[in-house]
């Protein structure tokens, strides 16, 4: 397993915590240089110390041209190239739905994760080209294939990155410049973000039992599932896979 | 035919090819319809062709204010309304690299944002006496383009919007339904001045395009006939769902 990813750079948003740093850390085991980025600078730092020599932190708004422009050119200054961008980063918010009158709640998440990864997908494409190809592996969800009322904003957030993916495949399928574009859909995983949110209700091994009867597995995942298809898409094992969404959702879609 | 009677629609790009369309056709259902476009004129023209049960307002979507006051206008001609149709949108090309990050906010902030906005102000007037919303959408919320990341990502956001909506709804027992269409030629008719399809239906714009490989030969009462079923109470326990009129385009 380990030296799979011997001589890659990759470049990971979100990098401070949950999904993003368990894909930092399991990239880096298999031998990939990790640039950490987040706009949280002491989770991120505390990651990339966690990969010694071979990461380092650089914070990041993903929301912002300039940030990315910023966050490439540290990682070229020096890695010298970059193969692999994985789109972690990622909000959600307990008042998005429907009849709630925020534009602030809905401008905030689709910002975050719909226009943060257009940018990042946008910005990396140069330097990928340059390099003969890369992978860029965006985090969409299972909310971007199934509905939820509770998830306005970040339901259509994630709906737009699953075809915004494809979008990006197909274009640089065409281009045949060996960039590859995918998204990984999650389940609920228990990350330390879903820990926080059962911390604060008064019923928290029932919450935890509900999310988790909504899967066919019947129990939750956690970031290291995630982890392990970041890696596989990373790699060149999964050379023939692009445009596709890649559910590690425990069934969730099966229900 | 009074499929559509009792019911009261706001059709938003209403003297578009497909909006025009719906209302003429929803009105021959018994509606009564709030022709709403960006171009009040064109709005005017298409309510004064279908009658007495069609009224106009100006509406761009994605203006808060001018949502509140098409649907203050619409309650005030009608004194009720239980059907959106969610038909305004905005096209423009562009890859990943190419597209011009104006053309991207334009297009997400008007299909999606402005799509929100319409589905947020219905729900809050439907929640009591209950109702439909009806988002058109394209297959490119199925399937990706080389040159359209925008329409692309944005056809995909209301594909889920939709489901969310509809989940919010059913589960406050709220009875508003919530659903997406996705037409194979949305975006080919989006770029032609639709009152020609009213004065002069022979000139209607012609849907076969070669150049685009999605579009397949369909007409906008084909979209119009999907329209009206979601708009009567045919469709009462159909909600969330994604009702695909392409010709098969996307069962390829």
């Amino acid at each position: 397993m380990s030296g799979k990813l011997e001589n890659k750079v990759a470049l990971v948003t979100g990098g401070a915590s949950g999904f993003g740093r368990q894909s930092a850390i399991r990239l880096s085991e298999c031998g990939a240089l990790v640039c950490v980025s987040d706009i949280n600078e002491d989770g991120g730092q505390e990651t990339a110390k966690m990969l010694g020599t071979r990461g380092f932190f650089h914070k990041h708004d993903v929301t912002k041209q300039e940030g990315w422009k910023e966050v490439i050119g540290a990682t070229l200054d020096r890695f010298s190239k970059l193969d692999i961008l994985l789109n972690s980063a990622g909000v959600d918010h307990p008042k998005d739905n429907v009849e709630e009158p925020d534009d602030t709640v809905w401008r905030f998440i689709l910002d975050v994760n719909l226009h943060g990864t257009f940018l990042g997908c946008r910005q990396v494409i140069p330097s990928m080209r340059r390099a003969g190809g890369g992978s860029i592996i965006n985090l969409g969800s299972i909310l971007g294939l199934k509905g939820d009322g509770g998830a306005l904003a970040y339901c259509a957030s994630k709906g737009g990155v699953r075809l915004l993916t494809k979008s990006i495949a197909r274009y640089c399928g065409k281009e045949k410049n060996g960039i590859r574009c995918n998204a990984i859909c999650p389940g609920y995983m228990l990350t330390g973000l879903l820990r926080k949110y059962l911390d604060t209700t008064n019923d928290k091994e029932d919450q935890h039992a509900k999310l988790a009867s909504l899967h066919a597995l019947g129990r939750l995942g956690d970031a290291d599932d995630v982890a392990n298809l970041v890696v596989y898409l990373a790699s060149d094992d999964s050379r023939f896979i692009t445009g596709a969404e890649l559910l590690v959702d425990g069934g969730y879609t099966t229900m | 035919m009074n499929r559509c009677k009792s019911k009261v629609v706001l059709v938003t790009a209403g003297a578009s090819s497909i909006g025009s369309m719906a209302a003429r056709m929803l009105a021959a259902e018994g509606a009564s319809v709030m022709v709403a476009d960006p171009d009040v004129g064109a709005a005017e023209r298409v309510a004064g062709l279908i009658g007495d049960s069609a009224r106009h307002t100006q509406l761009s979507i994605a203006n808060q204010s001018a949502w509140n006051s098409a649907a203050e206008a619409t309650l005030h001609k009608f004194g009720n309304w239980n059907v959106l149709v969610n038909c305004e949108g905005f096209y423009c090309s562009g890859s990943i690299e190419d597209i011009s990050l104006k053309n991207w906010h334009t297009l997400i902030e008007t299909n999606v944002f402005g799509t929100m906005r319409g589905c947020r102000i219905a729900v809050n007037h439907f929640k009591l006496g209950g109702g439909s919303i009806i988002n058109l959408s394209s297959v490119a919320g199925f399937v990706g383009g080389v040159d359209r990341c925008a329409y692309d990502s944005a056809n995909g956001a209301v594909r889920l919007l939709t489901k969310s909506v509809a989940l919010y709804c059913a589960e406050r027992d709220y009875k508003v339904r919530c659903n997406s269409i996705h037409v194979g030629i949305a975006e080919s008719l989006m770029a032609h001045s639709f009152l020609a399809d009213l004065d002069m239906p022979e000139e209607r714009p012609t849907i076969e395009d070669s150049s685009r490989p999605w579009v397949f030969q369909g007409e906008p009462t084909d979209v119009g006939h999907m329209i009206v079923y979601l708009a009567s109470e045919e469709s009462r326990i159909v909600t969330g769902a994604e009702l695909v009129v392409d010709g098969g385009r996307t069962a390829k």
